[in-house]
């Protein structure tokens, strides 16, 4: 059962071959059993992910079910969903239930989905690695020693251990593509403004996308249909035609021009990464398609682009964690300002503190043009790279991560390290791009190495076909990290 | 731009995020190696080039000025950590 797409899942929930109750029950167990080994999840509540699989049931019973009833889904720990804890993988949030859903959780639930659990990551989704958590780092199921990759680390590990068979995580410079990288999954960021930022916790506003993440194209289409569409509550969302993410699955690929940017193939990318996306290339090319040599002479620019814009929007955006009016605050201080200072300094961790006083400084007198009006301007350099190359090819493809899993701990100590991990994700995130990563092979290790499909606005549908007829064509996107078979 | 002591201080301080000497020092060599990356970005010739804010071209979204939430205190401030009287408890603020 732990083993089957979600896609087939769904198709044997309507043929009744087992109930929601059964499958969800199924998940539970395997998470108890196994969650330990990789620090997934923050936090479970069995019997209300019962409950809603008895409600999924029932509303299979009464002939309401939608493709996603009755299908438990893990969360990450940025959704605000009413009556859980919602941490942000953060102590400043340690005892925060959320009261209300995000719009995204909203949706699952309308669609019968089941809440399995809320996941493990980042603190408020910075870093690359699953490691700052207040609760712990994530463990990689292809090797226990290894990262899961983050922000979106204890969705993908969730997914790659088949502890759920599908989760929903948030991309602001990676935080989906590279963990699915590192841990063999498949993970989409919709073009921005696709999927409502409504009660997802802000990280950079005009970056952080909802998206998500399981084991095939196709499941990630099903569960695109649920998580996109306009929502009045969140200022950039867009109000668009409704689309079915799935319409293209079957297309085939003859004549599709891929780009193959010079700069993401460029030195900088471990040999096993380049070898992998090199031999699914030429499999890309097996299937019917064409490859194109292109530039995006800006690409280097967007780690540092980045490293201004989302700090900086960070540190506006986390101004709120102040122990008023929700979340921890300090149990001692001698008058306001002493509360929130101390409340701020013991709440937050290390590399949360490092971005919002980057941020701070980079918006405050004398240097917000020099900074943050800048990296704007080199933003749309970026953007307009990637206007001229669509106009050469159908989309654009390369590795998603310069390595695979790295060493826990290994990174920590040199932040700067672990911001380069994000080169070839952070364009995407500038550019408002959809961004999506596929497994395509393993390095000489074994582990997982994520090939990246970047299109044009809108493309979702597209990208989806594309990667669908691959996955038709292999099966990396099958293969089960050592242990989790059973 | 390298940052010096008083600048981490400073910034703390508009972040209200306490940090003490030791802290500081620390915090500032990591600051610098970020701004040595960033450093790039700020010789890149932009004049003539707008700043992008969105990646479409999209304007704030108006709507009908009428009344269209309810009054949900007692629900968000169920998870505050001291309220009285709808009101949020906090150390004096006016002497």
């Amino acid at each position: 059962m732990h083993n089957a797409t979600l896609k087939s899942l769904s198709v044997s929930l309507a043929a009744r071959a087992f109930s929601s109750v059964e499958l969800t029950r199924h998940f539970v167990n395997r998470i108890n059993r196994l969650n330990p080994k990789y620090n997934c999840f923050i936090t479970l509540d069995a019997e209300r992910s019962l409950e809603q699989a008895e409600a999924a049931d029932r509303m299979r019973s009464a002939g309401r079910a939608q493709p996603l009833t009755g299908i438990p889904i893990a969360q990450k720990d940025i959704f605000c969903a009413q009556g859980w804890l919602t941490t942000c993988g953060s102590k400043i949030l340690s005892n925060f239930t959320s009261p209300y859903d995000a719009h995204v959780v909203e949706r699952l639930n309308a669609a019968g989905a089941v809440t399995l659990g809320k996941t493990n990551m980042d603190e408020f989704a910075m870093g690359s690695s699953s490691e700052t958590s207040y609760y712990g780092p994530v463990r990689n199921p292809w090797d226990v020693d290894k990262v899961p990759g983050g922000s979106s680390g204890g969705s993908a590990a969730a997914v790659a251990a088949r502890l759920a068979p599908g989760a929903i995580g948030t991309d602001t410079g990676g935080s989906i593509r590279q963990p699915a990288a590192l841990s063999g999954i498949c993970g989409l960021k919709p073009t921005y403004g696709v999927v409502s930022r409504y009660g997802m916790i802000a990280f950079a506003s005009s970056l952080d996308q909802g998206g998500p993440m399981a084991r095939s194209a196709e499941d990630l289409a099903l569960l695109l249909n649920v998580m996109a569409g306009f929502d009045p509550r969140d200022s950039t969302s867009l109000e668009r035609e409704h689309e079915d993410y799935t319409r293209e699955l079957g297309k085939p690929l003859k004549g599709l021009k891929i780009g193959l940017p010079q700069e993401f193939f460029a030195a900088g990318a471990a040999p096993g990464v380049v070898k992998a996306v090199e031999a699914a290339v030429a499999e890309f090319r097996k299937i019917g398609a064409e490859t194109v040599e292109v530039s995006l002479p800006n690409m280097k620019l967007s780690v540092p682009v980045y490293y201004v814009l989302a700090p900086a929007e960070a540190s506006s955006n986390l101004a709120r964690y102040d122990g008023v009016r929700y979340g921890y605050r300090a149990p001692e201080y001698s008058d306001l300002m002493d509360m929130y200072r101390k409340t701020r300094s013991h709440g937050f961790g290390p590399e949360v503190k490092r971005r919002i006083l980057i941020g701070t400084y980079v918006l405050s007198h004398g240097y917000y043009d020099a900074y943050y009006i800048q990296a704007q301007r080199v933003r749309s350099l970026i953007a307009r790279d990637f206007a001229e190359v669509f106009k050469r090819c159908d989309v654009i493809m390369g590795p998603t991560s310069p390595t695979t899993a790295f060493r826990i701990g290994e990174k920590m100590g040199d932040p700067v390290q672990m911001y380069l991990n994000d080169i070839y994700t952070i364009p995407a995130n500038l550019a408002g791009l959809p961004g999506l990563s596929i497994p395509c092979g393993s390095d000489a290790t074994g582990l997982p190495v994520g090939l990246q499909i970047v299109g044009n606005y809108f493309a979702e549908a597209k990208m989806l076909g594309i990667a669908h007829q691959y996955q038709l064509a292999t099966d990396w996107h099958l293969r089960i990290p050592p242990g989790c078979e059973a | 731009m390298a940052l010096t002591l008083e600048d981490v201080k400073r910034v703390a301080d508009l972040a209200r995020i306490a940090i003490d000497e030791a802290e500081a020092r620390a915090v500032l060599s990591q600051l610098n190696d970020v701004f040595k990356l960033i450093a790039e970005m700020q010789a890149v010739d932009t004049r003539g080039v707008a700043p992008m804010s969105h990646a479409l071209d999209v304007v704030q979204r108006l709507r009908e000025d009428s009344v269209t939430e309810s009054d949900r205190h007692v629900l968000f401030q169920s998870v505050a950590p001291q309220v009285e009287s709808g009101l949020y408890l906090v150390p004096k603020v006016l002497e």
